[in-house]
């Protein structure tokens, strides 16, 4: 039986309100126990790790993610997707379904799951489409999805626009217990867009995404949820009105969950005005308002868990105008770092808080068995080396693509070691 | 004032830029020393007229993403007017219908050895994004609604002929400010030098967001014409709207065109623009355009007068013996 013992690290794991200086031991794949060093539970071990210093938590979760495979894989592959993951300290994440074709049957979800396991990085969770084709006409065949193992339906990169396909597709999840992961955005209202709203993009003389166009269909979307009862899971929030809806809607008891990407609570609108095509994406850079609300929104808990929307593409598309380049920036390797930096070093939230929104409860929003450290548990494990200081080079990142404007960043907190089923895939400068 | 033309062997201190991008990051001492530089070379080629040689030896390539007629024309007038060569190159002959890069594109001219590429493009920021890819001078011929910083000095420059001193003018740029790049420009080198400015349209195309940077904002002409020294009509740009910000053309000339009624209730000595091509009968009545206060062919003349200036100041004022070496690539954004 291999044993895997990691001594002396800070042990967070809120789903147990474990927070201290503890040991982990890990037997063919499970974690036995947590206890503090010489306890009776912890005995000696194949393989020790020494994390005094670090972090240890339960494996971190992106629920996400654009793998880009199959067909779109000049961009990235669920290989290199994956292994990116594990060098930003994830052990799980959720993949989109915007590929091509899309994830909208069983067959392309057995292809999914099958490069996954050869790749043998991290684990990969399915994403389904709501809809056949991801067309937004008719819903796709959410049932036989759900058997071949999607954990949640989302037809992201467009909204649902039908808002009776939205209702419906609510209405019927509820018997699967699965959540509609949706891509808010009133598509006339931003058409042409390639930046937020507001007095920057007046003075650029870009087109703007109003903040309006993303709150009125998370309007619509909760009042959809609270009239079938279906779980709604507000993807990418980017607005101070966003925030405010959600967390009336969650004061009324309505079954809503919402995620915040690191760049929406790091970078404003006024980075645009170098018309750098790396600060494009969907839902646009806001406003320092914007930022403000999102980081009350996680401190609170309104906003559940941090995504990165991962959304990699090949050097030669970010090279265009503005206005042609795709939306889209790289997460997975930069998430920690960022988070670290400006949300915890920042005291506005807690690592307790910060393990919940990283692990804890995107596991919970999707049904995983994981994101916990109870005996028992798959042993998914991320050490975070707390107070590592780096500077980010994308020409190392794993990611296939370098679409980050992070490149040349200085953050502090980083994985250090990626645990999955009790093994040791990644190691900081062991790789 | 006007210096003779050997003056012009002397390269003026305060340019210290490759490029002309946009009028809202320069100074008001540098867009005084681009409108000064202007004025030297109108007076040295007696009113644009007459052939100079100044930048015998150089390349000017005109490198237009987006159709254009009066602009190109007035940049290669003006750098031949200076000796200079010119290579037009338009995007609709290119090889970008076959797929190529703007970027790859500019890269090819400039290693065919230019020494500034003037550049049109649809998108804003392109200039830009050229500037940091090439190493020779890039002028921005309008990037979408964004900048046109030769039709800002040159509108200025006008109203400058004329009434010497902007400090407290008051000047209405009227129309389609949302999508119009020759608001911007005016609007920063209009408040740089001290006018006060009044942007006038419906709330559709005037947000009221321009009061952040310091000027005024109004929906009715009416009640600003009589306050106006200068009046800037800018066209409607059909091509860059989505839907249409108003019920109608007939509707919008109603409220915000030009006309004889309207120019009764102004100061007498109003000075009346148009950045062209205008929209008779849309922004302005054929006959408040042909007025004694129009300066509309005036703009036209002094148009070649400031880009004259700005190839000069951009090509470092010398001409060339040969082609321009292009310098090695900085890392591709």
């Amino acid at each position: 039986m291999a044993t895997l013992l990691i001594r002396g690290g800070r042990v967070i794991d809120p789903a147990q309100g474990i927070d201290g200086v503890n040991d982990v031991l890990v037997r063919d794949g499970l974690v036995v126990a947590v206890g503090p060093e010489g306890s009776q539970a912890i005995g000696r071990a194949d393989e020790t790790i020494d994390a005094a210093g670090l972090v240890v938590c339960p494996g971190l979760v992106d629920m996400h993610v654009h793998l880009r495979e199959p067909g779109r894989e000049e961009d990235e592959t669920i290989e290199t997707g994956t292994r990116a993951a594990l060098a930003g300290g994830f052990t799980s994440v959720a993949c989109i379904p915007n590929t091509e074709p899309p994830i909208d049957t069983q067959s392309t979800v057995e292809f999914i799951h099958q490069k996954a396991s050869r790749a043998d990085n991290c684990n990969v969770f399915v994403v389904g489409c709501v809809s056949r084709d991801r067309e937004g006409r008719e819903l796709a065949d959410i049932g036989q999805l759900v058997e071949a193992g999607a954990v949640a339906f989302s037809d992201d990169g467009a909204p649902v626009y039908d808002a009776e396909l939205m209702r419906r597709a609510l209405e019927y999840c509820r018997m699967f217990d699965k959540p509609i992961l949706a891509h808010e955005e009133v598509l006339e209202l931003s058409r042409g867009g390639v930046m937020h709203e507001g007095l920057v993009s007046l003075l650029l003389g870009l087109t703007g995404m109003p903040a309006a166009a993303e709150e009125v269909m998370i309007g619509r979307d909760i009042a959809l949820a609270e009239v079938t009862g279906g779980r709604l899971h507000v993807m990418h929030v980017s607005t101070a009105g966003g925030v405010a809806l959600i967390r009336a809607a969650k004061a009324r008891g309505a079954r809503v969950t919402a995620e915040a990407c690191p760049h929406h609570f790091t970078l404003t609108d006024e980075c645009l005005r170098g018309f750098d095509s790396n600060f494009k994406m969907s839902p646009p850079l806001r406003t320092a308002e914007d930022v403000e609300a999102i980081v009350t929104g996680l401190a609170d808990g309104t906003l559940d868990c941090i995504a990165t929307d991962h959304a990699p593409h090949a050097r030669e598309k970010k090279m265009l105008e503005l206005d042609r380049a795709p939306f889209g920036i790289l997460g997975l390797e930069t998430a920690v770092g960022l988070s670290v930096t400006r949300l915890v070093n920042t005291g506005r939230i807690g690592w307790p808080r910060l393990v919940e929104a990283l692990s804890t409860l995107p596991a919970r929003i999707l049904g995983l068995n994981r994101g916990t450290l109870q005996p028992g548990a798959v042993a998914d494990i991320t050490l975070i080396d707390p107070a590592l200081t780096w500077q980010v080079d994308v020409e190392r990142f794993r990611s296939k693509s370098v679409n980050s404007p992070f490149h040349g960043w200085t953050l502090t907190g980083r994985a250090v070691v990626t645990i999955v089923g009790g093994r040791v895939k990644y190691r900081l400068h062991a790789s | 004032m006007p210096a003779p033309p050997n003056e012009l062997e002397t390269f003026p201190d305060g340019w210290g830029h490759r490029h002309l991008l946009d009028l809202e990051r320069l100074s008001p001492d540098e867009i005084r020393l681009l409108l000064d530089t202007a004025a030297r070379f109108k007076h040295a080629t007696d009113g644009c007229r007459r052939k100079l040689s100044v930048l015998t030896g150089r390349t000017i390539v005109n490198l237009f993403f987006e159709n254009s007629t009066r602009t190109r024309t007035s940049f290669s007038l003006a750098a031949r007017r200076l000796g200079a060569d010119v290579v037009d190159f338009t995007a609709s002959s290119s090889s970008l219908s076959k797929g190529e890069s703007f970027i790859d594109t500019a890269r090819n001219l400039e290693a065919m050895g230019v020494d500034a590429v003037v550049v049109r493009h649809a998108t804003p920021g392109t200039p830009h994004l050229l500037a940091q890819q090439l190493g020779v001078g890039v002028i921005n011929a309008g990037d979408g609604p964004h900048e046109h910083p030769t039709q800002g000095l040159l509108d200025i420059f006008s109203i400058r002929e004329h009434r010497g001193d902007l400090t407290g003018a008051t000047v209405g740029l009227v129309g389609d400010i949302a999508h119009s790049r020759t608001a911007r420009s005016n609007l920063w080198g209009l408040v740089k030098l001290g006018a006060k400015v009044i942007l006038c349209g419906p709330p559709t195309l005037v947000s009221p967001r321009w009061r952040e940077v310091g000027v005024e904002v109004s929906h009715d002409l009416d009640a600003i014409i009589p306050r106006c020294d200068v009046l800037n009509l800018l066209r409607i740009q059909f091509e860059r709207q989505n839907t249409r910000p108003f019920p109608s053309v007939r509707e919008y000339a109603h409220l915000y065109a030009m006309t004889r009624d309207r120019l009764k209730r102004a100061k007498r000595d109003l000075l009346i623009l148009a950045p062209g091509p205008i929209n008779r009968g849309v922004e302005v009545t054929a006959e408040v355009a042909d007025c004694p206060q129009s300066l509309i062919l005036d703009q036209v003349t002094n148009g070649l007068a400031v880009r004259m200036g700005v190839l000069w100041l951009v090509c470092g004022g010398r001409g060339g013996e040969s082609a321009a070496v292009p310098r090695s690539h900085s890392r591709v954004v």
